[in-house]
């Protein structure tokens, strides 16, 4: 039954993805980037990766479809013409897709259990997750614990991507002045929309908290917190203007997360130093070993939370100030 | 015996909002213009997730799953038919007209909602 689930999500993302290739429309190709994340999403879950399932869907399908809109915005939304001939692009998409599936004939089948994947470090760490951490979910305890070097990494990535998007496009063109910023207050004359999203945005950031502060039981964690929590304000600021949702997080505070969520992360490792044990050891943290890693893991996860949504939040703020300004 | 009664109830319940689903998909390819297309939409915004819903709860009996299948039933009672509205008040707002006939919209709508 899951197999035919499987061949019939697959059998969509092909087709969206050669949808997106054929239409000329961007609009059309975001809106089909956003059907892909979704697929993708019920894809990842079928395979039993909830913790990825959530973060696609929130990152992909959510908050990246709203940034390419608001970048749509500021461009056409007709792709131009080609020029040229397609030749190198058609021969080289061709010789790696033939590589590709070369290499499949190598692939394990799916989900068995002798494949090299679960046979390297995988049991190691499902065995040794009660013993160190006690936690019921292995996905978190890995990311933030036993591979915690990559999650900073990852967290540092998102604040570089962060600072990039505010190099080119956080500077106000000067030549405008901010006089049409009255026009452009969201959906503020629709009524439905409106009633509807103030009666969600509480329940969106609650869910969003608990997928926080739970994401050491169930999947989740503070990626796909802080895409959620973005989300929530996101929609916020479509419904009541942009400017309303910096007055209610202004653009300081958000910086403020990003940096501070990144300073947070490295900074428990920098105290894990100071307390006697090794960059981003958790156990030294309590006296009890087990409670210090959970403490870790628990300041860590808030760290990743508050600097992707300030990340997610700051991108969005600048192209969509950006929009009023142009 | 109230179990089997109830199991046949909800897979009643799921096969009719599967077809509601069903019906609903071939009209979004079937009908004429755009208005006419989200009318059929809605169809599974609104019936097929009610029915669905109900089946599944069905299902799922007196326990914690029957909680979230309802707060996630709320959920998508709320935001389909809102965003059905936002969808069909950005068209008209763009210049698209209600045409209660059989006039097809196609050059104008290039793909489908």
């Amino acid at each position: 039954m899951i197999f035919i689930f499987g061949l019939f999500l697959l059998t969509l993302l092909v087709i969206t993805a050669i949808a997106i290739v054929r239409t000329e429309d961007l609009f059309v190709a975001v809106m089909l980037t956003s059907i892909f994340s979704l697929l993708m999403a019920a894809n990842f879950f079928i395979l039993d990766a909830a913790d990825v399932a959530l973060t696609e869907a929130a990152v992909g399908a959510g908050v990246t479809t709203v940034i390419f809109l608001c970048a749509l915005a500021l461009t056409d939304d007709k792709e131009k013409p080609r020029q040229g001939s397609r030749w190198v692009t058609f021969s080289t998409v061709g010789v790696l897709a033939l590589l590709i599936i070369y290499a499949t004939f190598d692939k394990p089948r799916l989900g068995d259990p002798d494949a090299p994947v679960h046979q390297h470090i995988a049991p190691w760490y499902i065995e040794k997750t009660t013993e160190y951490i006690d936690i019921p979910n292995v996905v978190t305890a890995i990311l933030s614990s036993f591979r915690g070097y990559d999650t900073l990494g990852e967290v540092f990535v998102v604040f570089a991507a962060c600072i990039g998007v505010l190099f080119i496009l956080g500077v106000s063109p000067p030549r405008k002045s901010r006089q049409v910023t009255e026009k452009n207050s969201g959906l503020r004359h629709h009524l439905i929309p409106q009633v509807v999203g103030r009666l969600l945005i509480p329940f969106i950031v609650l869910f969003g908290l608990y997928v926080q502060f739970h994401g050491e039981y169930s999947p989740g964690g503070g990626f796909q917190a802080g895409a959620i929590i973005a989300t929530g304000v996101i929609l916020y600021a479509l419904l009541e203007g942009e400017a309303e949702a910096l007055r209610a997080i202004p653009r300081g505070v958000l910086l403020g997360m990003v940096v501070g969520g990144a300073l947070l992360y490295g900074g428990v490792g920098v105290a894990c130093m100071f307390m006697g044990g090794a960059f981003l050891d958790y156990s030294v943290l309590a006296a009890d070993p087990i409670f210090g890693q959970q403490l870790g893991i628990l300041i860590i996860e808030a760290g990743v939370g508050m600097a992707v949504c300030g990340a997610l939040l700051t991108i969005f703020h600048a192209f969509a100030a950006r929009e009023i300004l142009s | 015996m109230i179990d089997v009664a109830l199991d046949v109830l909800s897979w009643i319940l799921l096969v009719i909002g599967g077809a509601c689903v069903l019906i609903g998909g071939i009209g979004g390819l079937r009908l004429p213009n755009f208005y006419t297309r989200i009318h059929a939409a809605s169809l599974t915004d609104t019936m097929a997730t009610i029915l669905i819903f109900s089946g599944m709860m069905l299902q799922a009996g007196l326990s914690l799953a029957t909680l979230k299948l309802f707060a996630i039933m709320l959920f998508l009672l709320l935001t389909g038919p809102t965003a059905t509205y936002a969808l069909a008040n950005a068209a008209l707002l763009s210049g698209l007209k209600p045409d209660a006939g059989t006039t097809s919209d196609k050059p104008k709508e290039s793909s489908p909602e």
